[in-house]
């Protein structure tokens, strides 16, 4: 496969690139999903081609094949540089490429149970199982699904590098969907979408989905007689997933130095973020520190080395409230005069790379959710994202979560449905005055992360705690 | 390579590998997908993917599974078939399963433009070329793309469809300090693109956004454009008018109740004047037009072979490649336009909001459509039928049903237009609704 990969980077060289990357990759996946006790659809999938990146002059040029032989290598490589040279007909200022080692180097997740070898039978009867309790227990639609990748990636760049690396993820996710007079109530499990991660099938085995199927399937009916979440202003206990989500959204997508430099303004939007003000703008409260770090192990963001062959590392983010860190690659970084940040990757061998989160996660703090229930006198505990939206800034946030339950005097009371919040990024963070502790440190995976035209699916981890914000407009609705 | 050839030979490994008796389905699908990328008055992103793509579905004694690969040599072939082939075996019968689709006529004619299919990376950076000139002080950003896709399916049962498809779309937004304004164009052929005009209207819009004022939450009289209403009917579509939804009682749409104005009609039709795409579905359904609303009332809904059996039904050509979960998905919304044009309405309305753009909207609860969102590119402040002034965005948490409701739509306008949406395509003119429920500013 390097082979491949060389040629496509020689013919982009002979084509007048003055820098050039190729990836050859394999994946191999499969994905099962049930509904009720009846399995509904089981893929397998394999994809395989070759991906090559062109640098001439300030413009870069992609070109992507599904044939694997040094016949179409050369071919993609030549154009990949002719595309390159027809974006010189709007050519943007000078661009350099942070300084890399040059690597040559394998790597592999870790994968206690390869997730492909586990027979079908065994998963099949994991979905069909719990699919069926909900459904017994009263959902009246009750599914789940889980999700294999296994991706080998070899890459050669015109610097000299030769990386190989073999990651496995997998996953899984359960809901139920309880139907009322007027509207329909959803618990799902570990979270909206699930959980993934870089570990094999002893993953999905830890989730037990057995074991929360009928609690599952007994939220979700309660919801729909549950009281509506009151409208107000209060104190808002979130738990981890949607800190999770809350993460991903409000800081992980506004600290892409792509978006801040202006390049997704179009479609996924820009910053608010200004880089005259890194390392001096506060983002949040004291208790505030995140960090992107790809060498977590386990985590969905993890991985060896990213697509342009730059080694995982761990990136401070916002150490005690202060904004220090951008996610970057190589040519985002030289722009803004930082590192390269090792942050890109590209959704297949025909998808350019682009800068993704890593493993962007809040650190944990030295409380918990106990204690922050308990220290709250009138407030209001969310969790499970139900929706999502902001705004093209990563400034103003509504989220709405599966399940809220009232917090009167330090204890959990009633259950409340169709509970939302909304904020302002910096306004909340500031408003973070509890963080849970290392016992309640989960790295959460989103195998969903959608960013890029053509349109690209990112695989994220976000490690997050419970925490409680001060003065939370909740309630939200239409 | 022939799609239709490379399916026949999938059909013919299945046949020798699991002998007569499975069924079988094939969808091959090639071409080329470009796409040139602008941001900062410059291309940064400029992208050409040549694909080949196939999906094997087989299905012995009721008992299904899919494998899919890429490339068409004869050891992914091989490989995709024999996946399909042992997994199915191990697999616990699917009660539901439809079986195949029959063998029909041809599919109907899809959308195709020989220059589309030859489009250099030079065409597309000329497009951009002529939209950054056209914003001239302004910076530009947006994306030009054409794609040209041949694609084939064939079965066991006999049916065998080839189609092709080719589309251009140029999408860009012009960013003043405080303002960003967009225009979009789209079509089967890159000739219909003009990047001047597109560039020019952005630029306009985006120069009259200037000094936004923010205003009180509450709510509005509004005139959407064809952007805004272009994401009204893909959440009606995908959560509504989907007839798996409406089984499980997961969507509002009931056939024969008249939930909408008596304006308003809506259709999905992928072989309709100007639409564009693939002219069958992931089962072998040709397209048609199937009517979800005529004058307010509900009158159809979107099926799969599985949801259709199980309505006793015909499948109205909805399935999606790996939709299994979903249902049937409308992916060529169109809502019926009126004589008016764009400026009557804004004429009509004493004190409302001119939106141009939804951004971010996501569905609160798929049986209320209640969603939430934001304005984006121009939000203007209405006055006597005037824009007096634009307004800075808003968040809006509105019911998608409710903003069409029997009497709160006041008119729609001619101007329907092709928008790329995130699933698919709608047309879709610029409408005026008596009632839109802003909840709060976006700088809160």
């Amino acid at each position: 496969m390097f082979d491949i990969a060389s040629a496509a980077v020689e013919a982009a060289l002979a084509a007048g690139a003055r820098y050039a990357d190729a990836r050859v990759m394999l994946r191999r996946s499969e994905m099962m999903s049930a509904q009720n006790g009846d399995v509904e659809a089981l893929r397998q999938s394999e994809g395989s081609g070759l991906g090559v990146r062109a640098l001439l002059g300030s413009s870069w040029g992609f070109s992507a094949t599904t044939e694997l032989d040094s016949v179409a290598a050369r071919r993609t490589g030549t154009q990949a540089a002719e595309t390159a040279r027809a974006s010189t007909a709007v050519p943007g200022p000078q661009l350099d490429l942070a300084p890399i080692p040059v690597v040559t180097d394998h790597w592999e997740s870790g994968c206690v149970e390869d997730p492909l070898a586990v027979s079908l039978a065994v998963k099949g009867d994991l979905l069909v199982g719990v699919t069926g309790g909900m459904h017994r227990a009263g959902a009246p639609v009750a599914q789940a699904s889980y999700q294999i990748w296994d991706t080998e990636k070899w890459l050669v760049t015109s610097e000299g590098s030769r990386i190989s690396q073999r990651i496995r993820e997998c996953g899984a996710e359960m809901s139920a969907t309880a139907v009322g007079e007027a509207e329909t109530q959803r618990r799902s499990y570990p979270g909206i979408g699930g959980q993934y991660g870089t570990e094999g099938w002893e993953l999905v085995r830890r989730l037990d989905l057995p074991g929360n199927a009928d609690r599952v399937a007994a939220e979700a009916q309660a919801l729909l007689a549950a009281p509506e979440c009151p409208a107000g202003v209060t104190d808002l206990i979130l738990g981890g997933e949607q800190m999770a989500l809350q993460i991903h959204e409000s800081v992980g997508h506004a600290i892409e130095l792509d978006r801040i430099l202006g390049w997704e303004a179009a479609f996924a939007g820009s910053s608010w973020l200004d880089l005259n003000r890194l390392g001096t703008l506060r983002y949040g409260s004291d208790l505030m520190n995140v960090t992107a770090d790809a060498t977590l192990p386990g985590a969905l963001g993890s991985f060896g080395y990213d697509d342009e062959g730059t080694p995982a590392q761990s990136v401070p983010i916002v150490v005690d409230g202060i904004w220090v860190g951008v996610l970057s690659g190589r040519d985002t970084a030289a722009i803004a005069g930082v590192p390269a940040g090792g942050m890109v990757r590209g959704d297949g061998f025909n998808r350019l790379p682009m800068v993704r989160m890593t493993n962007v996660g809040l650190l944990p703090g030295d409380s918990s959710l106990t204690e922050m229930i308990g220290a709250t006198d009138n407030g209001i505990l969310m969790d499970t994202n139900r929706s999502w939206s902001i705004d093209d800034k990563r400034l103003n946030f509504q989220f709405g979560c599966e399940i809220g339950w009232e917090i009167r005097h330090g204890k959990r009371g009633r259950m409340l449905r169709n509970p939302t919040y909304t904020g302002v990024g910096p306004r909340f963070w500031a408003s973070m005055d509890m963080v849970g502790g290392p016992d309640e440190w989960v790295f959460y995976g989103t195998a969903n992360c959608g960013k890029g035209q053509p349109m690209q699916v990112g695989h994220t981890g976000h490690p997050a705690v419970p925490a409680r914000f001060h003065g939370v407009r909740v309630g939200v609705r239409g | 390579m022939n799609p239709l050839d490379a399916c026949d030979r999938v059909l013919d490994l299945v046949r020798a590998t699991a002998g007569d008796t499975a069924e079988a389905q094939v969808t091959v699908t090639t071409g080329t997908s470009a796409l040139t990328r602008f941001a900062n008055s410059f291309i940064h992103q400029n992208v050409v993917d040549n694909s080949v793509d196939l999906t094997v579905k087989v299905t012995i004694d009721g008992q299904s599974a899919s494998a899919t690969a890429t490339g068409a040599e004869s050891e992914a072939l091989g490989r995709a078939v024999r996946a399909a082939v042992e997994a199915s075996r191990v697999q616990p019968p699917d009660p539901a399963w439809p079986g195949l689709a029959p063998p029909s006529g041809p599919a109907p004619a899809g959308s195709w433009d020989e220059q589309t299919a030859a489009a250099t990376p030079a065409v597309r950076a000329g497009l951009v070329a002529e939209f950054v000139q056209a914003v001239a002080g302004l910076e530009a950003a947006g994306y030009c793309e054409t794609t040209a896709l041949q694609a084939a399916y064939a079965n066991t049962a006999g049916q065998r469809l080839e189609g092709r498809s080719s589309t251009a779309t140029l999408d860009g937004i012009a960013r003043a300090p405080a303002s960003d304004g967009s225009a979009r164009q789209m079509s089967a052929a890159v000739g219909d693109l003009r990047g001047a005009d597109a560039g020019a209207a952005a630029a306009r819009l985006a120069r009259s956004g200037t000094d936004p004022i923010d205003l009180e939450p509450g709510s509005y009289e509004v005139v959407l454009g064809p952007g805004c209403v272009g994401d009204l009917m893909l959440f009606l579509g995908f959560y509504g008018f989907n007839g798996r939804a409406v089984a499980e009682g997961r969507s509002f749409a009931q056939v024969g109740e008249a939930r909408f104005d008596p304006s308003v009609s809506i259709w999905d039709d992928a072989t309709g004047l100007g639409a564009v795409g693939l002219p069958f579905d992931a089962e072998g359904t040709a397209k048609r037009r199937v009517d979800f609303v005529a004058d307010g009332t509900i009158c159809g809904l979107a099926h799969d072979r599985r949801t259709a059996a199980a309505a006793g039904v015909q499948s109205t050509g909805h399935a999606i490649e790996g939709g299994e979960s979903f249902g049937g998905v409308p992916s060529s919304l169109f809502l019926r336009p009126d004589a008016a044009t764009a400026e009557d309405l804004v004429g009509r309305m004493e004190h409302g909001l001119l939106v141009t753009d939804f951004w971010y909207t996501r569905v609160l609860d798929p049986r209320t459509l209640v969603t939430t969102g934001l304005t984006r590119n121009g939000v203007f402040l209405v006055e006597n039928g005037h824009v007096v002034r634009p307004v800075g965005n808003l968040r809006f948490t509105q019911s998608y049903v409710e903003a069409l409701a029997p009497g709160n739509v006041l008119g729609i306008a001619s101007d329907a237009q092709l928008t790329p949406m995130f699933f698919g395509t709608c047309t879709a003119p610029t409408i005026h609704l008596a009632s839109w429920h802003f909840t709060g500013g976006a700088s809160g």
